[in-house]
């Protein structure tokens, strides 16, 4: 078996630069194929996960914890207390990075010149700054000093649409549990930029225990934002998260939380395989061609081997891995070359020109290819499964030759 | 024992509209150690017959024993299986695989058999010796004459120790004197290893240097005769 297969291996290879020209132009033509179908996977992937990691970044945490009617009533009539107890405990687990509790109500900020609707989320600033963006993004005054702080944090667009400053006072207006309307001044203390420019216009950032008093909830929160140590494993974080909390609370993983974000990465998923796919089919009428005309041209060669007692299953093998080889080879290179590109663009492709089309898929205007392991392994297999698909017509012919017949081929 | 035995072998082709008769009732015995050249003119039936003794091609009628096992009614698979072991062969013309050297010619049908790489080597080269190509191990095919070739094919029939050494018209595209050589060396062989030869050739020449001398014609055995050599 191992002899066998020995000279299997041995004739395949030769075989594959006997004409080596047309053996290197279909492999130059694999090359490309891989590189293309690699490097777009990791832009892709890369303008994905900009999307997912900005979007988690810049609210939702991996899990959070709501009041069961919090998502389809985001007031404060749908509280629930500080963390405690069993709850308390599993937030303090070694799966979590960290966690924040949070109120979010929706507000209006208003200056002498303008005002805008917001999301005002009051915050612990020294929780916060594992889980969302605010403190890497300041660009201008400080950040919350601590949660009875009664500064405001605006996002740069915001600041600039109600004509505002850093130091000026702004009133903020809400609903509290009452139904009455409550208003307050807060002092703009700091300014923030974020990638994605709806963020800076859609978020406020207070002290959590200055907004629980400005809306009279006492120490209740609206939302738990977890950290998960990686967005991938959020799903068995929130499992341990959802069977410890009560029925009172409601556990949800983010890409339930963002479901554009949640589908967008399923579709990925589906679309890396379509690409692949698409690619290989490109690929396969040069392949087969190749593949064809290389046993066209051996059908004596053949018919010797048989004759000499080669057995049809060992000619099949024989084809078969004279393209598998063809493929691995144009695999290896092209995965080289697609790896090297990601890595010389590794600070990001700059497509500000058409940011604002990105922004409205959440995507940041520098996108960086990222290049995953799973896809690697994944288009591997695919292409070489493909390959081995589109290598069995030529060889099933070869193998039913007849030895006298293909000796005799003129 | 018979290295090959044919009992009542018959064999059609169809040629357009014409049915032509390849063999035509043929009975014949090899024995072991035997040297027997097969004579006809062209399509008379030589080929034909070598092929069905060869496991290359299947009778449309009659039985073809090798070895003592009957061997017509294998499958393909198993006749590839029984022509590894039993059959040794030299063609006309084409004989090498061309991308492998001298000696992996040789030890191709042995490397297919499951002979250790050691001893694979070892009666490679002293087969390839004993046709007269000692230095030219590991030159390919398309670097060597046509006689030379020829002497390879006949070191990788003998090298695997088969039953019988099949050779269809072996001296065809030699010069004189490389097909004087060449058989020769199957004499040599048939001698010395007690080879069992069974050569279809019209080449009188070569005729000469059998032990049995088996005439066709139209598919049927004419004449059958021991030769002094």
């Amino acid at each position: 078996m191992t002899a066998t297969a020995g000279i299997v291996f041995r004739l395949a290879w030769r075989n594959l630069w006997r004409n080596y020209r047309r053996t290197a132009i279909v492999l130059a033509a694999i090359v490309a194929g891989i590189w293309a179908m690699i490097f777009m996977i990791a832009f892709t992937r890369g303008m994905i996960e900009s999307m997912v990691s900005d979007g988690i970044r810049s609210i939702p945490g991996h899990v959070q914890i709501h009041h069961p009617d919090f998502r389809n009533d985001p007031t404060v009539d749908n509280l629930m207390p500080s963390p405690g107890g069993e709850l308390a405990a599993a937030l303090g687990g070694e799966d979590v990075v960290a966690w924040s509790s949070r109120v979010r109500v929706p507000a209006v900020i208003s200056s002498e010149r303008g005002s805008r609707g917001v999301t005002l989320l009051g915050i612990d600033p020294v929780a916060e700054v594992p889980i969302s963006f605010v403190a890497d993004d300041i660009v201008e005054g400080r950040h919350l000093e601590n949660e009875r702080d009664r500064g405001l944090i605006l996002g740069r667009r915001l600041l600039e649409r109600i004509e505002t400053d850093v130091g000026k006072r702004v009133v903020v207006m809400t609903q509290g549990t009452d139904n009455e309307v409550v208003d307050r001044g807060f002092r703009v203390v700091g300014v923030f930029e974020s990638e994605i420019a709806s963020t800076e216009e859609a978020f406020a950032f207070a002290g959590r225990a200055a907004l629980q008093d400005l809306l009279a909830i006492g120490d209740q929160v609206s939302e738990i934002a977890v950290l998960g140590k990686n967005r991938r494993e959020a799903e068995q974080l929130h499992r341990r998260l959802a069977e410890t909390a009560n029925a009172e609370v409601e556990v949800l993983p983010w890409y339930e939380l963002n479901s554009y974000l949640g589908t967008t990465m399923r579709t990925m998923d589906g679309f890396v395989i379509v690409w692949i796919v698409v690619i290989f089919l490109a690929l396969s009428f040069g392949f087969v061609n190749t593949l064809v005309m290389a046993v066209f041209e051996r059908v004596r060669e053949i018919g010797l081997m048989m004759a000499l007692g080669m057995k049809p299953r060992t000619i099949l093998a024989q084809i078969i891995a004279e393209s598998l080889l063809l493929l691995a080879i144009g695999l290896a290179v092209g995965n080289i070359l697609a790896w090297a590109t990601i890595h010389l663009l590794s600070d990001g492709i700059d497509f500000s020109f058409v940011g604002e089309g990105l922004e409205i898929m959440g995507a940041a205007s520098v996108l960086k290819p990222s290049l995953g392991i799973k896809d690697v392994l994944l288009s591997t297999a695919i292409v070489l499964g493909l390959g081995f698909v589109a290598s069995l017509s030529p060889a099933i012919r070869a193998s039913r030759y007849h030895p006298v017949a293909a000796i005799t081929k003129e | 024992m018979d290295s090959v035995r044919c009992v009542g072998l018959y064999k059609t082709y169809k040629q357009g509209d014409q049915i032509i008769i390849g063999l035509d009732g043929v009975n014949l015995e090899v024995e072991q150690e035997g040297f027997a050249c097969l004579q006809s003119p062209s399509g008379a039936g030589k080929t034909t017959l070598l092929n069905a003794m060869g496991g290359l091609d299947r009778p449309d009628g009659g039985e073809v024993y090798v070895a003592g096992k009957r061997i017509d009614n294998l499958s393909k698979g198993q006749l590839a299986e029984m022509r590894l072991h039993n059959i040794g062969f030299v063609f006309q013309a084409y004989n090498l695989i061309p991308v492998l050297t001298a000696m992996e010619n040789v030890e191709f049908v042995m490397q297919l058999q499951g002979v250790p790489a050691s001893e694979r080597a070892m009666r490679a080269r002293e087969a390839l010796n004993e046709v007269g190509l000692e230095g030219l191990e590991n030159r390919r095919p398309a670097k060597m004459s046509g006689g030379q070739q020829q002497r390879v094919a006949v070191a990788r029939a003998i090298a695997s120790r088969p039953a019988i050494v099949l050779a269809d018209e072996p001296t065809a595209n030699l010069d004189s004197s490389s097909a004087r050589h060449l058989m020769e060396l199957f004499a040599k062989i048939n001698e010395t290893r007690g080879t069992t030869f069974v050569i279809a050739t019209h080449d009188e020449m070569a005729m000469s240097y059998a032990k049995r001398l088996i005439r066709m014609r139209d598919g049927k055995i004419v004449e059958d005769q021991l030769q002094e050599t």
